[in-house]
């Protein structure tokens, strides 16, 4: 199979963020990058159709922050050609983003075809513009289906269960090429130790190709961004562990949530 | 020929039923159309669109699309379509939610449409001639506002951002059943795959005990599990728990899984992304408990601790046991 996976970096949402001076964008100076969960899905999700039907795993990313380390990381655990976008694209959003690998996966020297499937993540935590997947679909005019957890080629076409809400789920096909959003693979992502990135670093090699993007790089601005301010925001028990597990444990019983004998 | 100004909402419905996120859309929609002086309109599209649309009285119009090619039509099509509403209803703007139903179709219709499409909204107010859109990013922890200068664009709504109440209606909606060109589906819906069975229904508990990520082990669930014994309550989990194959889909909370309202929800090791929120805010009571002071999870939560999950969870076992008697 020809599997091409689209990734990005995101900022790690487990660190503090602060607004920049702009107003705009976040603070870079603390900020910490990573796959989206998603991202790691998809690379997971095509190493193992990959292992299950053969082919080669392609990687294509943007250039950004700390991104290196993510892409060698892909190589580390399976992938076979790594693509990086490089250019002046810090203000790319969802939409032209779609346009540039657009144009890089018609004429990447892989076709699009009929055993091709282009994963990327369902959906990104700061993707404000929308959904990659469905600009990239639209403008390769391919079949596209989202939040996918699981996926099935056979002859030419591909069967994918899609999450619905409430662990209800629905089976589709289409005809392949096919873009998928992959919202979990059917696997765990696999671990890879650092060692076999570091030597993924010495023994492979990124390609880097130059694109320019064409027409703005954002459809609208954004105005300001800013944390929530919280009217209801939780009282906050402070003290020991000890001490605020004997607190929780008298709140709990004040609303009769422990229940004497049981 | 007038100017586009009508405010359009993507019914969602599924085997009959329509969601939450509808209604929901419908309040903060009828706010917007009356600021604006536009008509509020409704799509319901896919096949027995006409048998769902009782409840929609609150919009001026309703506007059915019947898709007797498929069951649950692809966001291709349902783009395809809103795309020929839009042209020949005038519409300005158009609401849809951000759930699992409709991903794609936003960023579809954009494409197609030129329109912008702004995700992850929270709130959205017409300024002058402008739309303003505020939008939840990075999962929860920042907020974003976004202004479209002419009024016009398509918004991607959060379930659980407003009321559904003030979206219901006894009134009888103006129904208009509408006809546009059909195209052969590029995707196929074959069938259901119903949730897996599990012994526990974690929407029918009075205690649940969650845990996320903080909760770091596959081992260390027991301890949760302990609490939720100690409790008579049950165990369930975020989605980063579940891909792990720590826990079944069964025990999933958020957008793709289950919504609970229990008397008590204890968030053990949860951040609080709008994707979890979605499915628990409803809960009595919740208490969170996590190491980060930024978590969202603070937000929607009436008690907090700031601190390791694995540290509090066997103390509080042992002390609810000991208070038990």
């Amino acid at each position: 199979m020809n599997l091409f996976v689209l990734l990005k970096t995101v900022p790690d949402t487990v660190e503090e963020l602060t607004v920049a001076a702009d107003g705009v964008s976040l603070d870079a100076e603390w900020l910490r990058f990573k796959l989206s969960d998603s991202d790691e899905h998809a690379l997971e999700q095509a190493l193992l159709l990959k292992e299950k039907h053969g082919g080669t795993v392609t990687v294509v990313a943007m250039d950004a922050p700390e991104l290196d380390e993510s892409l060698f990381m892909a190589f580390a655990k399976g992938a076979d050609r790594v693509v990086k976008l490089a250019g002046d694209l810090a203000a790319v959003q969802s939409f032209s983003a779609a346009r540039l690998f657009a144009e890089f996966l018609k004429g990447s020297g892989q076709p699009l075809s009929a055993d091709t499937l282009i994963l990327v993540r369902s959906q990104a935590t700061d993707d404000l513009e929308g959904e990659i997947g469905p600009f990239l679909a639209d403008l390769l005019g391919l079949p596209y289906v989202g939040v996918v957890t699981s996926v099935q080629p056979e002859g030419g076409s591909v069967t994918v269960s899609k999450e619905f809400a409430g662990g209800l789920r629905g089976e589709l096909s289409c005809a392949m090429p096919a873009v998928l959003g992959i919202q979990s693979a059917e696997k765990p992502p696999r671990y890879v130790p650092i060692a076999k990135v570091r030597a993924a670093m010495k023994s492979s090699k990124l390609e880097t190709i130059d694109v320019t993007p064409a027409g703005a790089p954002a459809r609208f601005p954004v105005e300001k961004l800013y944390k929530p301010e919280s009217a209801g925001r939780a009282e906050m028990l402070e003290g020991t562990p000890e001490e605020v597990a004997d607190r929780l444990v008298d709140l709990l019983a004040n609303q009769s949530l422990i229940q004497r004998g049981r | 020929m007038t100017m586009a100004n009508g405010v359009l909402i993507l019914a969602e419905h599924l085997r009959g039923e329509v969601a939450d996120i509808t209604y929901e859309m419908l309040g903060a929609g009828r706010k917007l159309a009356d600021a604006l002086q536009a008509p509020l309109h409704v799509a319901v599209i896919g096949r027995g669109a006409g048998s769902v649309s009782s409840g929609l009285g609150l919009a001026d119009a309703v506007f059915v699309v019947e898709t007797p090619e498929s069951e649950v039509p692809s966001a291709a099509t349902i783009a395809r379509l809103l795309g020929g509403l839009i042209e020949q209803k005038q519409e300005a703007i158009v609401l849809l939610g951000w759930t699992n139903l409709s991903m794609g179709v936003g960023s579809i219709l954009s494409a197609r449409s030129g329109l912008p499409f702004v995700n992850f909204c929270r709130s959205v107010r017409a300024e002058g001639g402008a739309l303003v859109v505020t939008s939840q990013l990075f999962g929860g922890k920042i907020l974003s506002d976004v202004r479209l200068a002419d009024g016009r664009g398509i918004v991607g709504v959060s379930a659980g951002a407003h009321p559904a109440d003030a979206g219901r209606s006894d009134r009888a909606p103006t129904v208009e059943t509408v006809t546009l060109a059909a195209q052969a589906p590029v995707v196929d819906f074959k069938r259901f795959i119903e949730p897996e069975a599990d012994d526990v229904d974690i929407t029918k508990q009075d205690v649940l005990v969650a845990v996320g990520r903080g909760i770091q082990t596959r081992d260390n669930i027991e301890l949760a599990e302990d609490l939720a014994a100690t409790m008579g309550g049950a165990v369930c989990g975020s989605r980063p728990v579940v891909d792990q194959g720590w826990m079944a889909l069964s025990r999933q909370v958020g957008k793709s899984g289950m919504s609970v309202k229990p008397r008590l929800y204890l968030a053990l090791g949860i951040s609080g992304a709008p994707e979890h929120v979605e499915g628990m805010q409803g809960s009595q009571t919740i208490i969170a408990v996590n190491t980060d002071a930024a978590a969202p999870i603070f937000d929607v939560a009436k008690y907090g601790a700031r601190m390791d999950v694995l540290e509090l969870l066997p103390l509080l076992t042992e002390k609810i046991k000991a208070r038990r008697g």
